[in-house]
């Protein structure tokens, strides 16, 4: 299994692009352990790895934004030494960034032209943009501010300023976590003739399904060292997952006959202007949560999923009570602390900076969101035992690693201050919680720990609503599925009937009555 | 009509100082960088400005000096907020206390002494037409090099690449990075090129408005083009009318006191600073959405390596 590469397939020739022995060290943080891949051309090259196991840096050392500490790059058998991604770009080595690396108050054409050496003028590189948009089936308008524009969109300019270079390399960092599946479809069959031309793609997700239906070659790296190169297709999702963690992930398992109860969090009509010049009007939205029940809100980013977390949790106040019902009484008008008095606990997607302070230690993060209903405070003074046994007990309960017992939040990985925070509000032992993107860059070990939780805190009676990237994460824990786009929320479907297509359609802004949807879903 | 032509051209010669320290502080925060260091990179332009005009008797000297004074507190400041990744803030009102102590250092062996002002344009038959000859074809070198400045200004941040990647390091200087660009290389000379600018605004009071230096003489000044550069909301044009209308504010409102009109002079010398505030709101209601200011304005960056 390991090493499979199809070597046979390319004997006698070199490889396009080569890393041997790299190895990339923060201090005494080995990032990349001697790592060796191969790119050929006419390739799609998985690169396979949870967070933290060096596919960032593998990737950065590539494309020359940061030098190795040792180990050599051969391009085309030849070893060089990239001082910068222009020398990179200037070889033929392109890249399409994960969070991207984009000019909001700029324009389409002016973001594009400052990924370029500037050799042509703007006039002549502005036709070009707009003659390799419409051969790779691309739109995009030069003229527009890059604010204007929805994600899509935007990973749009990326992948043709990318073209523009006439790249022989291309590497996408997880360029379809924030498509919908109909986009993600129409991007792969792009990067398919990317390779017909010739040229070789670099290809990092997390998807493992996507993995095996679009990559010719897999590379898994696992904290920071190369675990195997083989093919993916000869490999199941659940072989290349074990691959990547190192053994098997913990399934998630709901309890059956789970009893749903009555209505714990009712949404009623409500509708809420956007604060700020980016963000989405909520429309209309009605929802009914009832206790023993998940649901799952699914949605590209930036269709108002965090306005309506800001309106369920009390960081924007609505105008009627009414529309929002927490265990049965009128909320909207209700600070963040006094509808946790009511039993709600809200988990927030960011998580340094929102979900905890990030220089203040766990204890007082415990205390920031426990304070209201928790016994932490006594008449009016601070019982820091009772928030380090906050602390203790989350720590034991999740599964959190950390150096020592109290540090700070900053100082946990990802997964792990992920699992403070869910568990946090779980040991409260909520009525309703609402949680966003409770797994996003969480890697799969505390993904399923983190899961497995809100199953069942919903066991247990509370209601769940969680809101997720994720479909294959909704799918697994919620009961009914709903979508939103441009602020408005569809009928929740259960899953059982939420199609990836039904859910990509929606997510698409279709709906799923009208005839477009189904010429949509035939074109 | 003599009192409005000598209105119009002390308007002129209020306002040339505050536009030249607001182009070069627009350029500044338009690469991405908050420098609230102008006031005492003003003084020691001034100062320095003075002393090199009066020992060599030399205006463009004396210029120099006042652009080599600025430039160097600006490096300073670039030091510290771009090397060592110190807060903009607090470095730019240190910079303004130490520009202000440190040249009144310099400028004590000055004070009382007299130079002779810069020269004014003098054409044969143009400077001679009435109201606008004067206006025109009579002003001093800083006035006409602070309009071709400003247009200069303009020129580079929207028609070359070279300013496309300055305004890039503003918006969003982790994408700059990523793209290859030399975020704090750039900064450095945007932060150099407002610190010049600054300097020789500072050198043009001794210099060109009153023959003579006195500590303290840019008397806010430095503040005011700061305001400028929030008014005209980054954009050239705009700094070039705001300037001119700060400078016509405040001689109006010293010719206001010298008519008796029954307005305190306290009210009329914060009128500019109520535009400032009005013309935020009106351009914050206006605009529906983007940033107006440079978006990563004022934040520090630290590039992994």
């Amino acid at each position: 299994m390991f090493n499979s590469t199809p070597n046979g397939l390319h004997s006698g020739e070199t490889p396009l692009l080569q890393a041997i022995g790299l190895t990339k060290r923060y201090g005494d943080f080995l990032a990349n352990d001697k790592i060796d891949i191969d790119i050929w051309p006419k390739e799609i090259h998985a690169l396979l790895g949870e967070n933290g196991a060096g596919k960032s840096t593998l990737v950065k050392a590539v494309y020359g934004l940061i030098q190795p500490s040792a180990g050599e790059i051969r391009w085309q058998g030849e070893p060089i030494v990239l001082s910068g991604p222009s020398e990179a770009r200037a070889r033929g080595i392109g890249m399409v960034f994960q969070h991207f690396s984009l000019f909001d108050n700029l324009t389409v054409a002016e973001n594009v032209a400052l990924g370029l050496d500037g050799k042509e003028s703007f006039k002549d590189m502005s036709a070009r943009l707009e003659q390799v948009s419409k051969t790779y089936g691309l739109p995009l308008d030069p003229r527009r501010e890059v604010w204007q524009l929805s994600v899509g969109e935007r990973q749009r300019i990326e992948i043709v300023r990318a073209l523009m270079q006439d790249p022989k390399f291309l590497i996408l960092d997880e360029p379809t976590a924030v498509l919908t599946p109909q986009e993600a479809d129409q991007l792969f069959i792009v990067l398919e003739r990317l390779k017909a031309e010739g040229r070789a793609i670099l290809y990092i997700s997390h998807k493992l399904e996507e993995v095996k239906r679009l990559c010719d070659t897999a590379t898994i790296l696992r904290g920071g060292r190369k675990v195997a190169t083989c093919n993916p297709r000869a490999e199941t999702a659940a072989s290349l997952a074990r691959m990547m963690v190192g053994g098997e992930i913990r399934e998630v398992r709901a309890a059956a006959g789970r009893q749903t109860t009555v209505p714990r969090l009712v949404v009623n009509d409500l509708s809420l202007a956007p604060d700020d010049a980016h963000g989405v009007r909520l429309e209309h939205i009605s929802i009914e949560l009832k206790g023993g029940e998940i649901l799952g809100i699914a949605g590209v980013a930036g269709n108002g999923q965090d306005e309506l977390f800001a309106a369920l949790s009390g960081e924007r106040l609505a105008k009627d009570p009414g529309t929002v019902v927490i265990e049965g009484i009128a909320a909207g008008h209700m600070s963040i602390t006094q509808r946790r008095k009511l039993g709600a606990a809200f988990v927030p997607e960011e998580r340094l900076g929102h979900g905890t302070a990030p220089r203040m230690r766990l204890s007082e993060n415990a205390l920031l969101t426990g304070h209201a209903a928790s016994g932490m405070v006594r008449h009016g003074f601070i019982d820091t035992a009772a928030t380090l046994k906050t602390v203790d007990k989350a720590t034991e309960t999740f599964d959190v690693r950390k150096a020592k017992r109290d540090p700070e939040a900053a100082s946990l990985s990802g997964g792990n201050l992920q699992k403070f925070i869910v568990g946090r509000e779980i040991l409260r032992n909520p009525a309703v919680l609402v949680v966003s993107q409770p797994t996003w860059g969480v890697d799969a070990g505390a993904a399923a720990v983190i899961r497995q939780a809100l199953l069942d805190l919903a066991t247990g009676g509370a209601a769940v609503l969680v809101t997720s990237q994720d479909l294959d994460e909704l799918a697994e824990i919620a009961d009914r599925i709903a979508v939103m786009f441009h602020g408005r929320l569809s009928q929740p479907l259960a899953t059982s009937e939420a199609t990836r297509e039904k859910l990509g359609l929606l997510m698409g802004g279709s709906s799923l009555d009208q005839k477009e949807a189904a010429h949509a879903a035939r074109a | 009509m003599e009192l409005v032509e000598a209105i119009i051209l002390a308007v002129l010669a209020a306002s040339t100082p505050l536009l030249i320290a607001a182009t070069g502080e627009l350029v500044t925060e338009r690469s991405g960088v908050l420098n609230l260091g102008v006031e005492g990179m003003m003084i020691m332009g001034a100062a320095c400005g003075f002393a090199g005009a009066w020992l060599t008797g030399s205006i463009v000297i004396g210029a120099l000096c006042g652009i080599v004074a600025g430039t160097l507190m600006s490096l300073i400041f670039a030091l510290m907020t771009l090397g060592l990744a110190v807060n903009q803030v607090a470095t730019g009102l240190a910079l303004t206390i130490l520009g202000v102590g440190l040249s009144g250092l310099i400028g004590a062996g000055f004070v009382g002494e007299r130079i002779t002002p810069a020269a004014h344009l003098d054409l044969p038959v143009l400077t001679r037409i009435p109201l606008i000859g004067r206006v025109l074809f009579g002003e001093d070198a800083f006035v006409y090099f602070s309009l071709a400045l400003i247009v200069a200004v303009w020129w580079f941040l929207y028609r070359t690449r070279a300013g496309l990647v300055l305004r890039a390091c503003g918006d969003n200087h982790v994408s700059a990075h990523a793209l290859g660009y030399p975020v704090l290389r750039i900064r450095t000379f945007a932060v150099m090129f407002g610190g010049a600018c600054a300097g020789l605004a500072g050198a043009y009071l001794p210099l060109a408005y009153t023959p003579f230096f006195i500590p303290g003489m840019t008397a806010g000044r430095g503040w005011i083009a700061l305001a400028l550069v929030v008014f005209s909301s980054w954009r050239p044009g705009r700094l070039v009318v705001g300037a001119y209308l700060f400078g016509a504010v405040t001689i109006l409102q010293l010719h206001a006191q010298g008519w008796g009109v029954g307005v305190p002079s306290q009210f009329m010398s914060a009128l500019p600073y109520l535009a400032t505030v009005i013309v935020l709101v009106l351009l914050s209601r206006a605009r529906t959405g983007g940033s107006t200011a440079p978006a990563a304005l004022g934040t520090v960056f630290v590039p992994d390596r």
